[in-house]
């Protein structure tokens, strides 16, 4: 039903009533506007600027209750606090949406797990003699489920009770120190790809240049002696220049011949994927001595990041490299003349060269400086997660590329929505292990979960129709540009 | 195209003719100074028959040193002929051939030259290239399928997946082979559906969707997979398959009959679909409407084409087309499913459709090249050669990214091709 008020788009947004607005407002016209740039007709902007205001004037009713709704019934100043959640609810900002889209992954992953529980099924089938048995049976079977990813990845009320009677404080927080580790190298991709969102690019190559970090940070780890922090350094350093020169290709390749992004990346990883292949099946290469298996040597105990929490694998001085780049991330983004440059770019490329910003320029260095950070990923990874870290493998870099990508989606390529996104994919990833390991339901439920949630971010349009809500803010500003971009 | 190219960046057009033509040089001297100077003194010997066959066809013998040297001097030659004359399209695709071909018979030549394991079935190689190349065409045909009216389709690897695990769940719990066909078909279709509502209906950014489509479709496959397919195998994943099918008389030609008319049915299937998806798109006032909503939708809603319609039915078709060679995957070839199974055939073929230049035709010959690299590497590792299998598996990755950066001409998608329909 709000399809029909978007189809017809705009002009109707200055029509009188209130509803109007909301439903067909402003993120639609501006994505429509950051699709448009490269048809660049000079109509596209009108729309926007008559729908702009409107839209600032919703997000200023969602903010603490000081104006009333436009044109709506006058509400009485200073609404309750309550109220204020309510209305920011209903009309649909950001973080209700996420949040919204969460809960409605919960409820589908739930259903899943009911569906495919056979005990729940046998429960239903003798659904006529004790129909209580049946609900019962269901709300168990999900309840604990969801009940043991919360207590693997957050805290378990155990713990506590155990501490009181002589048991490890330190054990209380051993779940949040999983779900930091699981984060960490999820929000250096997010970041990743998140920055080559602003910019117009689409990185899905976060994996190669994941396994170009690897590779450099592994042998430096592994092949040479050095003083304690100095070797960390230059892992560190090491790392972000494997995932740079794999960025930088990407980037310079686009701006040279035209190549497009998508394309590149997806072929770099499998590139990347072999090399690292090769390479630890090569004796005098990454490969352990004696070894018959693709296995690199564990680093030196010079190269291990400072760690807290444990027992293995336990959160590591990565989740501070994580934070770290994150806050240079944003302060780059939103303070820097590189960073105006980059949005620019992002926001309309044609008008970026027309002011004089050399485009080609801004893709290499986005992608070098996204590279770097995917680079970066590696490390918590590779010089942490144990003590000794576990040696690096064919499957060392997991899924953290692809996560990458709903992570930045989750997040709004932002960084601070970056990290959140992380910790709660981190979350789900360390719950989902622990639920495997408590209840029959397997740990690729969350990999659905995850999904699940970033298609309805994805979509905001189906998350109001789903809850009925009225704004259109809380859209996703990112949007790509088809292959010619 | 190529004046395209030429106003939108000048530098490209020269810089390509020596990219192309430094890398036929570069072709021609590895031919010659590795494998040439490198062969073991003898004959590589190429069988053209297989065991049991009716006709038996004489074994080629090469001498394989001087045949290094000829084909490397042809491919420098080709190179030579790319900087000193500027020739027309058709040529340079000629020459690119020409090289390819060159430098894979000088690989073949050193390896099978005093080889100790045994020669190069050649009719194995090619038969297994069809076989492998299935999945890639039916994914590409399915990219040309979506992108021709204007929709990206990135979740081909997604497609794949479901395709596989349906037919392979359908095929046990019915036990009959064809309701794996038909169910692989339709699962696929359904995910098509899905991305079709979500890029046409919600006009969310295709490659993003695409992208989360099929990491979805990854996660739900693993999920039944481990929770149900696992645990009731007897069935649900019983793994039976189709065997080989002989066409009558075409089966029995010497050399091609083996290669293209005695394989799996899928293969007589893909054939069909080559056919009925190209003579459609550019034969048939089907065609026509298709690819004039993928490159101007307005003017096409204009005349009174249905552009949103249009473009759910390609998606969703194409779906299909993709889900078949999911249930290729197993029911066509190894029977039983195994989680992540597509193996990231869904994006070779996405990268194929690309390289073939959104026509099928282009499509299937990088899908066949693809193939061929694949099974290359399998039948070098059979005949115990000294190459590194993992540098041979990067090439048609390598290849894709030559190709894009402009090796074979600049590619032009579409023009409406991942943007959204708005009627205005």
């Amino acid at each position: 039903m709000s399809d029909k008020v978007q189809a017809g788009g705009a002009p109707e947004a200055a029509g009188p009533d209130p509803a109007v607005p909301g439903t067909a407002g402003a993120p639609e016209a501006a994505s429509s506007q950051t699709t448009g740039p490269a048809a660049a007709q000079p109509e596209a902007a009108k729309p926007v600027t008559t729908v702009q205001p409107k839209a600032t004037e919703i997000v200023t009713t969602a903010a603490p209750g000081t104006v009333t709704a436009p044109g709506g019934p006058g509400r009485p100043r200073g609404a309750l606090t309550g109220n204020v959640i309510i209305q920011s609810v209903i009309q649909g900002s950001p973080v209700a949406v996420t949040l919204l889209a969460i809960f409605a992954a919960l409820v589908i992953g739930g259903i899943l797990i009911v569906v495919s529980d056979p005990v729940v099924l046998r429960a239903w089938d003798s659904f006529g003699y004790a129909p209580g048995a049946a609900f019962s049976a269901t709300w168990n079977s999900v309840a604990a489920a969801y009940s043991a990813m919360f207590e693997g990845a957050i805290f378990s009320p155990s713990t506590i009770s155990s501490a009181f009677h002589g048991g490890s404080i330190a054990a209380i927080f051993y779940p949040l120190s999983l779900t930091v580790f699981a984060a960490t190298p999820l929000i250096l991709t997010g970041l990743s790809v998140g920055i080559a969102f602003r910019v117009g690019l689409f990185n899905i190559g976060a994996q190669s240049q994941f396994i170009g970090g690897s590779i450099v940070a592994a042998w430096l780890g592994f092949a040479y002696n050095m003083p304690a922090v100095i070797h960390v350094v230059v892992c560190v350093l090491g790392a972000l220049a494997g995932g740079v020169v794999m960025g930088w290709l990407v980037g310079a390749l686009k701006a040279r011949t035209g190549a497009h992004e998508v394309i590149l990346t997806i072929m770099l990883n499998y590139v990347m994927y072999y090399l690292l292949l090769y390479l630890l099946s090569t004796p005098r290469a990454l490969q352990q001595p004696h070894q018959n298996n693709q296995i690199a040597p564990t680093v030196k105990p010079s190269a291990y990041l400072w760690h807290v929490g444990g027992p293995p694998p336990q959160a590591n001085a990565g989740f501070l490299i994580a934070l770290a780049a994150a806050a240079v991330v944003a302060w780059l983004m939103s303070r820097s003349t590189l960073g105006f440059q980059f949005r620019t770019v992002g926001a309309n490329p044609s008008a970026a060269k027309t002011a004089g910003i050399k485009v080609e320029r801004v893709w290499v260095v986005v992608m070098a400086i996204a590279g770097g950070l995917a680079g970066l990923a590696a490390l918590p990874v590779v010089l942490g997660g144990g003590i000794p870290p576990p040696p690096l493998t064919t499957s060392t870099f997991g899924t953290y590329g692809i996560q990458g990508i709903t992570v930045a989606l989750l997040g709004r390529a932002k960084p601070s929505g970056i990290v959140l996104a992380a910790l709660l994919f981190g979350a789900l990833d360390t719950g989902g292990t622990a639920m495997a390991a408590a209840t029959p339901v397997p740990a690729d439920i969350v990999q659905v979960l995850q999904g699940l949630i970033v298609l309805f971010v994805a979509a905001p349009p189906l998350i109001r129709a789903v809850f009925r809500l009225r704004s259109a803010s809380g859209g996703m500003e990112i949007a790509g540009k088809g292959w010619s971009g | 195209m190529t004046t395209l190219a030429a106003v939108r960046l000048p530098a490209t057009a020269a810089s390509r003719r020596y990219l192309a033509a430094g890398t036929f040089i570069v072709l021609g001297v590895i031919d010659i100074a590795l494998f040439g100077l490198n062969a073991h003194a003898g004959d590589a010997v190429f069988a053209l028959s297989v065991s049991g066959a009716g006709v038996h066809v004489p074994s080629i013998h090469v001498a394989a040193g001087p045949a290094c040297f000829v084909l490397g001097a042809i491919s420098i030659g080709a190179g030579v002929l790319r900087v000193v004359t500027d020739p027309s399209p058709r040529v340079k695709r000629t020459t690119i051939g020409v090289a390819l071909v060159a430098f894979v018979l000088t690989l073949l030549c050193w390896a099978d030259a005093g080889n100790s394991v045994g020669s190069l079935n050649v009719i194995l190689l090619l038969q297994g290239t069809m076989l492998a190349a299935i999945p890639l065409v039916l994914g590409a045909l399915s990219g040309c399928l979506c992108e021709r009216s204007g929709v990206i389709n990135i979740a081909i690897e997604g497609q794949l997946i479901c395709g596989a695990f349906a037919g392979a769940a359908f095929s046990s719990l019915f036990s009959g082979l064809w309701w794996g066909v038909i169910a692989g078909a339709l699962a696929g279709g359904l995910v098509g559906a899905l991305l079709a509502v979500f890029a046409i209906k919600y006009r969310v950014d295709q490659i993003i969707v695409g992208v989360v489509i099929t990491t979805l479709a990854l996660g739900l496959t693993n999920y039944l997979y481990d929770r149900v397919m696992s645990v009731y195998s007897n069935t649900l994943n019983t793994g039976n398959f189709f065997g080989t099918t002989k066409i009558p008389l075409l089966g029995d030609i010497p050399v091609i009959g083996p290669i293209f008319f005695d394989s799996s049915v899928f293969l007589y299937m893909t054939y069909g679909l080559i056919i009925l998806i190209q003579v459609g798109l550019f034969y048939t006032r089907w065609g026509l409407r298709v690819r004039a909503v993928g490159e101007h939708p307005t003017a096409a809603d204009t005349v009174g084409i249905k552009v949103l319609w249009t473009r759910y039915r390609n998606v969703i078709l194409g779906g299909m087309v993709a889900g078949l060679g999911g249930a290729y995957l197993t029911v066509g070839s190894v029977g039983t499913f195994t989680p992540g199974m597509s193996n990231g055939f869904g994006y070779i073929g996405l990268a194929a459709m690309i390289f073939g230049r959104w026509t099928p035709l282009g499509s299937v010959a990088a899908a066949l090249l693809f193939g061929f690299s694949k099974q290359l590497g399998y039948v070098l590792g059979l005949l115990n050669v000294p190459v590194p299998t993992e540098i041979l598996s990067m090439t048609p990755y390598l290849a894709t990214i030559l190709a894009v950066a402009g090796l074979v001409g600049r590619v032009r998608p579409p023009a409406a091709d991942g943007k959204p329909y708005v009627k205005s």
